[in-house]
């Protein structure tokens, strides 16, 4: 029998059915000439700059850029065209299709009250510029962005990750990253607190944080067989009905065994 | 020779040459004010930060990685875990992100529905706000006045949707739920009694000797910091710029309300303060203007659109072709159009953005979250130096960051 076919360069969830006719509808890409504000603005840049293609999509004007000029383009837009916010600053995994990311820059003018996208495409270890002098809102952006898809960021004042640790292999929201962590996700911890000579002992993290064993005595309490913390589980009965010694006033003891249990209601 | 005393002790080999009063002191994650996750690495010249670094602690919920791997509805009430105070406004954040991206019109009884879940939650994040951070300045009773009222709008909240914290009140297309019977009288009482409560914590604290030493001229936010470290929301209407996102580029009716964008001339923690006071009077105001807009309303609260959107209940369990189509939907999800959009709004918090990117597929292709905690965290390394320890954490607190947001 042949083994099924995974990809491996995609292991991210995928939907089970797919109609093979389905055509997915395109979000409409308006000419840039029917906003007058655009069509100024990209003429500037055009003038500078190499602007491989230029659209309006749902009211927002994407620009695509040759990447080595990012940090010349973003100073223009800044000083030139007053866009003077970078609201985001992100890239997208192509590397599957093409082995590219996708940098993207979502810039805000308050003034004009206007929001713009310049992009570009990468090659997966090629440098980008660090944009972080212009606007200091790209310094934790492109941190995060090293961090998660280890895009490589050159003149960054201080490129360090982010949101995991220094020494964590691999860059978690890649398509090639697994859902459940890698192979080497399992073992971080352990072999961080314990050390690598633990493994066989502690045997690989959990990583499905909603698993409850009934036998496992220190993280969890089997309801009516309760043992102390840590101790072998047990099929017992332990009765747990509790009473103050000589009573408490007017409050009567309550038997369990005595409470009626309505088996239907109505 | 040096003056010897116990406090400069005398050794025959070494000599005390320079006066070394640099310290490194770890602030938090432990510390009461650094809000759950921060870590905040200050190098200390006597009393004053010479050099900030946040340090943002390991949440590792990965919301970007779970939106790309869930379906759009799916992906819904885990927004609430973000800004857990504000959850609504996350969820009306994406809610509004993919109707922008499958081009969808909401009913407007949904849309005033909204707004007034939004506007409550609005006051009850600033409350939430106050709260906290003027028991961090040293301030308890404050905090027990502002968390009662909180109390009153997660009641109608809870009234409305039946969740406190996790609201989910918002789906895409519409709302799930009408107004319950008496809803609008519980909110009436509310918001008339509202003023005269904030009233009240101005009474305690605008002429408050302590509060003004600990916050005026204390984290002064210039507009060019602001700028260019991404701040938005009462970030950076308190350093003077007059943006606000529900004005500027409004979405559902918030072009039909009347209300003023407060602006802060000061750009220093008190400022922010008085800001946010203003705030919920103008979130007051537009709830008023609100409810007789609710009643003119048709009761259609969920958008008609069948590739997308389930039809309401009563017709799914009466039509079968709805019971079908809603039956795709839930376990296939939608298919939206292949595009991107790039959608914000204004959170209690400042600009929350997101970014979808579809590929047709039901899951979005990319999934990238804006919230406006994180790039106020990061603005924490320039904000900080030149203060004082103590102030320290008299500016986190003003800044009402949220770790949910940020390590997401």
């Amino acid at each position: 029998m042949m083994r099924s076919y995974s990809d491996k360069q995609n292991v991210q969830k995928k939907p089970y059915f797919s109609d093979r006719y389905f055509v997915a509808p395109q979000i409409p890409k308006d000419v840039v000439e029917s906003d007058e504000i655009f069509t100024n603005d990209l003429s500037v840049l055009k003038a500078k700059f190499e602007i491989k293609e230029a659209y309006i999509q749902r009211g927002q004007l994407v620009v695509y850029i040759d990447p080595k000029d990012n940090v010349a383009v973003l100073k223009t837009l800044r000083d030139e065209l007053s866009y003077n916010f970078l609201s985001e600053h992100s890239a997208i995994d192509w590397l599957a299709k093409s082995g590219e990311f996708e940098i993207f820059y979502q810039l805000l003018s308050t003034s004009k009250r206007k929001r713009l996208r310049v992009k570009c495409f990468i090659k997966e270890k090629e440098v980008l510029k660090s944009v972080s002098s212009l606007y200091a809102s790209a310094n934790w952006a492109e941190r995060e962005m090293y961090d998660m898809f280890g895009v490589i960021i050159s003149g960054h004042p201080y490129m360090k990750r982010l949101l995991m640790p220094d020494d964590w292999f691999d860059h978690p929201l890649r398509k090639t990253y697994p859902l459940h962590g890698d192979e080497v996700a399992q073992w971080y911890e352990i072999d961080k607190i314990f050390g690598k000579e633990y493994r066989d002992i502690i045997g690989p993290e959990e990583r499905d944080s909603a698993r409850i064993d009934v036998n496992d005595t220190y993280r969890f309490a089997h309801l009516n067989h309760e043992v102390p913390f840590g101790a072998e589980p047990s099929q017992e009965k332990t009765f747990t009905d509790y009473q103050e010694e000589g009573g408490v006033f007017i409050v009567k003891k309550l038997k369990k065994e005595d409470a009626k249990i309505v088996k239907e209601r109505y | 020779m040096q003056k010897v005393n116990r406090l400069k002790p005398f050794f025959e080999n070494v000599v005390f040459e320079r006066e070394d009063n640099h310290m490194i002191v770890n602030f938090g994650p432990q510390h009461p004010s650094s809000h759950g996750q921060l870590r905040l690495i200050l190098e200390l010249d006597g009393e004053k930060v010479s050099k900030a670094t946040p340090d943002i602690g390991y949440l590792h919920r990965g919301m970007e990685k779970m939106a790309e791997n869930m379906i759009y509805n799916e992906f819904l009430p885990t927004t609430d875990r973000m800004d857990y105070i504000a959850a609504s406004a996350n969820n009306y954040g994406f809610a509004l992100a993919v109707e922008t991206l499958i081009g969808l019109e909401v009913p407007r009884r949904a849309k005033v529905i909204r707004m007034m879940i939004l506007e409550l939650n609005r006051i009850s994040s600033h409350l939430f706000w106050l709260a906290t951070h003027a028991l961090d300045v040293g301030a308890m009773t404050i905090f027990l006045y502002a968390f009662r009222e909180r109390e009153y709008t997660l009641d109608l909240i809870e009234d409305y949707c039946g969740a406190r914290l996790t609201h989910s009140s918002v789906r895409i297309g519409g709302v799930p739920l009408d107004l319950p019977q008496g809803w609008i009288a519980g909110l009436n009482k509310f918001i008339n009694h509202l003023p005269l409560d904030i009233g009240d914590y101005e009474g305690l604290l605008d002429q408050n000797r302590i509060w003004k030493m600990r916050l005026e001229d204390v984290g002064v936010v210039t507009p060019e910091q602001a700028q260019s470290w991404g701040c938005s929301g009462p970030m950076l209407r308190g350093s003077g710029i007059a943006w606000d996102i529900r004005k500027e580029e409004p979405y559902e009716l918030y072009n039909e309300v009347e209300f003023d964008v407060p602006v802060s001339t000061t750009c220093d923690s008190y400022g922010r303060y008085k800001l946010h006071m203003e705030e919920m009077r103008q979130s007051i105001r537009i709830l008023k203007q609100l409810i007789p807009m609710y009643e003119q309303t048709s009761p259609e609260i969920i958008a008609h659109a069948p590739s997308y959107v389930s039809a309401p209940k009563e017709q799914i369990m009466t039509q079968n072709y709805s019971l079908m189509q809603h039956f795709v939907l839930v376990t296939q999800g939608m298919r939206p159009p292949v595009g991107e959009v790039y959608v914000a709004t204004e959170s209690p918090k400042g600009e929350l953005g997101f970014y979808i990117n579809s590929q047709g597929d039901p899951y979005p292709y990319r999934l990238k979250l804006r919230t406006p905690s994180f790039f106020h965290t990061a603005f924490l390394q320039e904000l900080l130096v030149g203060e004082y320890l103590a102030d320290v954490v008299a500016i986190i607190g003003n800044a009402n960051i949220v770790f949910g947001e940020i390590d997401r």
